[in-house]
């Protein structure tokens, strides 16, 4: 079977740190693809192009809530319904390793294939007029000049908490697919069958349950607490030794 | 959906041109037309068909490359719609030109009836650009296709009828009858599309979007503080009232009061221009409520900036 790389993002340990943003933005507005645009970075409302965002919820209704810090990048479909839509194909899916790429020089900026993905992966680059989206940092992961450890997108990289892991999901045997496997991996959105290959880890407490026997001492067979009457000492002792 | 005007003139000026043209042909067909006036009539289908074209450039990021838009016509219907527009056009003109120039009857008649083919097939691919799209479930209807071919026809029809009023009297009655028909059964469907979407349930909520099994998820960040790309596209971003009352001008406009014109008025030049600029404006409030209508999956991750 083909390659399929993709994310594997543990929504049990992202803390909403930012840094798979910010090292995300480094890392892709710095490379020959051309800079990601921003517009009032330090001003009123600023905006700006960005593959990675983190985003954060409240579920539930106090007191009983939790918060959910949802890291959101392009999913990697492996039926992704931006392709077909593309009128000029500037828009594909690499056969070799899944990755969903924008060829920039072909793009018209109609946005079509931004209507066409139901996840809001992608944006118009407002300066260059050109889609843009996650490339899983396609000039990084296959750069052979890096040391292998080193060939992994920024975000994987700059995580603190390791909540987001890179591999191949076509692989059984791959970091990722254990991940998914083992720990509940979950695709986003599944009702409209894009078949994303980035897959979330959930939110996992781990709970000790308590039975009410488990509150009282098994080895007690007369039932009583406390200290057991003193041995004679003329008793063997335990050992033998500390008779006294 | 944010209405993007490009867009609007786009779909209801080639609109109207394609309808234009499939009028002036029906109508030579059954009473054969007088060659001067299909000449001017074709020469409007043409300027109402560019004008739409010229007007679709506004919406792309990179015009000077929208000729790489042809490329993908196996898969996108917008590849097709980019095609099928300039063989629509050059037959149109063709069609034009055959009849001035006293071409054959049978080459003339041929490029009217692939004329009038491509105006049916241009009408499908404009509404299957977004009666495709699966998640947007307010577009996502045979009705679209429907709506975009009936409405298109209407405007085409009341423009042939003034066109008639002001160059061929006799034909001026026939063509309003026929927009007050087409008009009427366009504007059944619109309704009929406007009910259904009244009903439709988001697919999509916040628990598949983000996977976690709660009915009570508020979202807190979204990621910027500015909005973004997301936030400005995927939103009409106007106030309930506006929404209201370009409904009402959909409601109204669009079939409604330019038939009463109609009924009221004759078929005189002077009724037949306000019937068309009423049903053209009804028409542009029709399209602009089309897109915000529809609520696309992605606006679930984007209802909180913080």
């Amino acid at each position: 079977m083909s390659k399929q790389l993709a994310l594997v993002i543990d929504l049990n340990v992202c803390v909403g740190c930012h840094a798979c943003v910010t090292s995300c933005k480094e890392w892709n507005t710095s490379g020959e693809a051309g800079f990601l645009s921003d517009d009032n970075p330090y001003g009123r409302d600023p905006t700006g192009t960005f593959f990675n965002r983190v985003q954060t919820f409240e579920v539930g209704e106090f007191p009983d809530t939790e918060t959910v810090h949802f890291p959101k990048s392009c999913l990697h479909c492996e039926d992704p319904p931006c392709v077909p839509v593309c009128p000029t194909g500037a828009s594909y899916k690499r056969a070799e390793d899944g990755i969903v790429l924008v060829d920039y020089d072909k793009c018209i900026g109609c946005k079509y294939c931004s209507w066409a993905c139901p996840y809001g992966a992608r944006e118009l680059d407002e300066h260059q007029k050109v889609m843009k989206k996650c490339t899983l940092c396609v000039d990084r992961i296959t750069d052979t000049s890096l040391a292998e450890r080193d060939r992994k997108p920024a975000c994987v990289l700059a995580c603190p908490t390791s909540a987001r892991l890179f591999g191949d999901i076509h692989d059984p045997a791959s970091e990722v697919s254990v991940a998914i496997r083992e720990n509940g991996g979950y695709p986003l959105m599944p009702e409209w069958g894009t078949h994303p290959a980035n897959h979330y880890l959930p939110r996992r407490k781990t709970r000790r349950p308590l039975h009410a026997d488990e509150l009282v001492r098994h080895d007690n067979p007369l039932k009583v607490d406390g200290k057991l009457p003193r041995p004679a000492t003329s008793e063997p002792s335990l050992d033998d030794v500390t008779s006294w | 959906m944010r209405p993007a005007w490009s867009v609007l003139f786009f779909t209801t000026l080639a609109g109207a041109g394609q309808g234009l043209f499939l009028a002036l042909v029906a109508g030579d067909f059954v009473f054969g037309l007088p060659t001067p006036w299909l000449l001017a009539g074709a020469g409007a289908c043409l300027a109402l068909t560019f004008a739409g074209l010229v007007s679709s450039t506004f919406h792309l990021g990179h015009p000077e490359r929208g000729w790489r838009a042809a490329a993908r016509w196996r898969t996108s219907w917008l590849s097709r719609e980019v095609i099928v527009l300039p063989v629509f056009l050059a037959c149109v003109f063709f069609w034009a030109l055959g009849l001035w120039l006293g071409w054959p009857e049978r080459l003339v008649t041929g490029l009217a009836l692939l004329g009038a083919l491509l105006a049916l097939l241009l009408y499908v691919c404009t509404a299957m650009i977004y009666a495709c799209l699966p998640f947007l479930q307010e577009w996502r209807t045979p009705l679209t296709v429907c709506n975009y071919t009936a409405l298109g026809l209407t405007t085409g029809t009341y423009a042939a009828a003034l066109l008639a009023a002001l160059g061929h009297p006799p034909m001026a009655t026939g063509y309003a009858s026929a927009a007050l028909v087409v008009g009427t059964l366009a504007y059944l469907g619109r309704l009929a599309s406007l009910l259904r979407n009244a009903r439709l349930r988001p697919k999509s909520t916040l628990a598949t979007a983000i996977g976690v099994k709660h009915p009570k998820i508020v979202q807190i960040a979204q990621g910027s503080m500015g909005g973004s790309f997301n936030t400005r596209e995927f939103f009409h971003g106007r106030p309930r009232e506006v929404v209201r009352a370009y409904r009402l001008a959909l409601l109204w406009l669009l079939q409604p009061v330019p038939a009463l014109l109609l009924l009221v008025g004759g078929a005189s030049a002077g009724v037949l221009v306000a019937a068309l600029l009423l049903h053209y404006a009804g028409l542009l409030a029709e399209r602009w409520y089309f897109f915000a209508e529809a609520r696309h999956p992605q606006n679930v991750y984007y209802q909180a900036i913080a």
